[in-house]
């Protein structure tokens, strides 16, 4: 696991990521999210996401992950500061053009469509035609290993295939980021490994940039470049780790039970006992 | 993995035939032992046809006066169709205005209420008044009742579609329009083919309710009139061709309505799915 090796790199050995880069992709500034009912879900929270970035947002429930990433998907709005997107041309909406891919929690695709009519769907909204758009799709189902289901539909299929036809979809546009809520908190432990490889092998080929909403220090660990440890009531970040890769990407069944691993996993580990433990900001 | 796609088997174990066969034949077979049990019944104990008439009497009579009943029938089922797809236009558009925005919904709704929970029976001499035509008025009753079961369910369906499908939506900045027909319709669909359904069966109950109510006589009458006139006329045995008539297109209307919705539906919606364990 010295070599960064990948092999559908188009572009060959080149496949070892820039460390952050200073241009940011979105960029939070003091941003506070409170309920119409009271509750104060972030409060304040600022943060830079290089482009590049595997970022993980790790924190027990209520802590405002998902609050976070519906914002920055501009879903919900801040009650304070800003979101900005200092590389994107902003459109008529007031949103980012076409930049943006999100994975939720459930696969959230349309029962009565076809694997490929799903896949296809932000591209339809956006007033392209099947025709001139077929082999888009049918190669972002590919990097999902479903080009053969594209006829299939969703209620066929197994919930980790249907969560890849949501991974493909969110592909599909090549958005600048790529955001996850949680999206293999309901998939058995075997799919979900196969799909963390999947979306690191994505992350690399593609050179994505991903902001990825997790409870699970471990997934945190495997996957992430950077780990925004956040605390509860209100919802904050609390600890910005960034974690070095110093062998490069590789992430693999030999780094699972590697002693690097567990040494990472029992330092985020130690970061989230901090969070849940420290006390609320002196603003709450 | 792969089997997950292939679709279920049909007919390929034997049993499953027989099973189907059986479906078919035990209620033929006891709609055929009932006709008997009634026709010896009338025969032995020598029931006059005025009080009940043998099932052959009924068969007799629906051949030899298929003259007056067919077209009668003809009427009952042009009413019953066009108030039905009037009520299913009328039911979607309606719906469909009603989401929109909720004091649409608010302002709105009351009167569609009021029409449904108002017994079509005292509303239908108002509208024979109103409404010059007597065909066109019993249509008019016809639709008011088939119209609010299309409504309410379209609007239940057009309100239960996934949220995070509508915030996808809204990330992809979908236009109204884009969210009405490419999720929010197809999403609504199985709640519209329940509201089919009803309305099919309510459509034709109200159009033999507002033509007893009409009482109308001449050319253009429908089966209900001809029933009632039977009865006047102590033709029992016509009351019950008539009766067979209005029962066989019931049945028609649930069957059509049923395999439309199978149709339409049987690719992903849980209701028309075959559970396999």
């Amino acid at each position: 696991m010295i070599e960064a090796v990948s092999s559908g790199t188009p572009d060959g050995a080149e496949a070892v990521p820039v460390p952050a880069s200073p241009r940011s992709v979105v960029s939070l500034r003091d941003v506070t999210k409170r309920f119409s009912n009271g509750t104060l879900a972030l409060s304040r929270m600022t943060m830079d996401i290089r482009k590049g970035e595997f970022v993980s947002l790790l924190g027990p429930s209520g802590c405002g992950k998902s609050t976070a990433l519906r914002i920055i998907a501009g879903l919900g709005r801040a009650s304070q500061g800003m979101v900005d997107w200092p590389a994107s041309r902003i459109g008529r909406d007031g949103r980012p053009d076409a930049d943006i891919g999100f994975v939720f929690q459930e696969p959230t695709l349309m029962p009565w469509k076809p694997v490929f009519d799903n896949a296809f769907l932000p591209l339809r909204l956006k007033g392209m035609g099947k025709g001139e758009v077929r082999d888009r799709v049918m190669g972002a189902l590919e990097t999902v290993g479903l080009k053969d289901f594209a006829k299939a539909y969703p209620r066929e299929l197994s919930g980790g295939m249907r969560m890849r036809v949501s991974i493909a979809r969110a592909l599909v546009t090549d958005p600048k980021l790529l955001l996850m809520d949680e999206p293999f908190g309901a998939l058995d432990e075997i799919t979900r490994q196969k799909l963390n490889d999947d979306v690191l092998r994505l992350w690399s080929e593609k050179d994505l940039t991903v902001v990825f909403v997790t409870h699970s220090v471990f997934e945190a660990a495997y996957l992430s470049s950077r780990i925004a440890v956040m605390g509860a009531r209100p919802g904050r970040v609390v600890a910005d780790m960034l974690l070095p890769r110093p062998e490069g990407r590789e992430r693999d069944e030999g780094f699972r039970s590697s002693d690097t691993y567990a040494d990472l996993c029992r330092t985020v580990s130690q970061a989230l006992v901090h969070a849940i433990a420290a006390p609320a900001a002196e603003d709450a | 993995m792969d089997m997950a796609i292939e679709p279920a088997s049909t007919d390929e174990t034997p049993g499953l035939g027989r099973s189907r066969l059986l479906r078919v034949a035990v209620p033929a077979i006891m709609l055929g032992l009932t006709l008997l049990a009634w026709e010896v019944y009338v025969r032995v104990n020598a029931v006059p046809p005025y009080i009940l008439p043998a099932p052959s009497l009924v068969a007799q009579t629906l051949v030899k006066d298929w003259g007056t009943l067919y077209p009668a029938l003809l009427v009952t089922l042009r009413i019953t169709f066009s108030a039905l797809i009037l009520a299913l236009i009328g039911g979607t558009l309606l719906a469909v205005l009603l989401v929109q925005s909720k004091w649409v919904e608010l302002a709105l709704y009351p009167y569609a209420v009021i029409l449904q929970v108002t017994p079509i029976v005292a509303i239908a001499p108002l509208i024979l008044v109103y409404v010059s035509s007597t065909q066109a008025a019993i249509m008019i009753c016809a639709f008011l009742v088939a119209f609010f079961p299309i409504l309410s369910n379209m609007v239940q369906g057009l309100k239960s579609v996934d949220h995070n499908l509508l915030n996808l939506y809204d990330l992809y900045g979908a236009s109204r329009w884009q969210q009405l027909r490419l999720l929010k319709l197809p999403a609504a669909l199985p709640y519209f083919m329940t509201g089919l359904k009803i309305g099919g069966g309510l459509s034709l109950i109200a159009a033999v309710v507002a033509e007893f109510a009409a009482g109308s006589a001449g050319a253009g009458s429908g089966l209900a009139f001809r029933l009632l006139e039977a009865q006047y006329r102590l033709n029992i045995p016509r009351l019950f061709a008539a009766l067979v008539l209005l029962s066989a297109t019931g049945v028609a209307i649930f069957a059509l309505t049923s395999v439309v919705a199978w149709l339409s539906l049987r690719r992903w919606h849980e209701s028309a799915l075959a559970r396999e364990n």
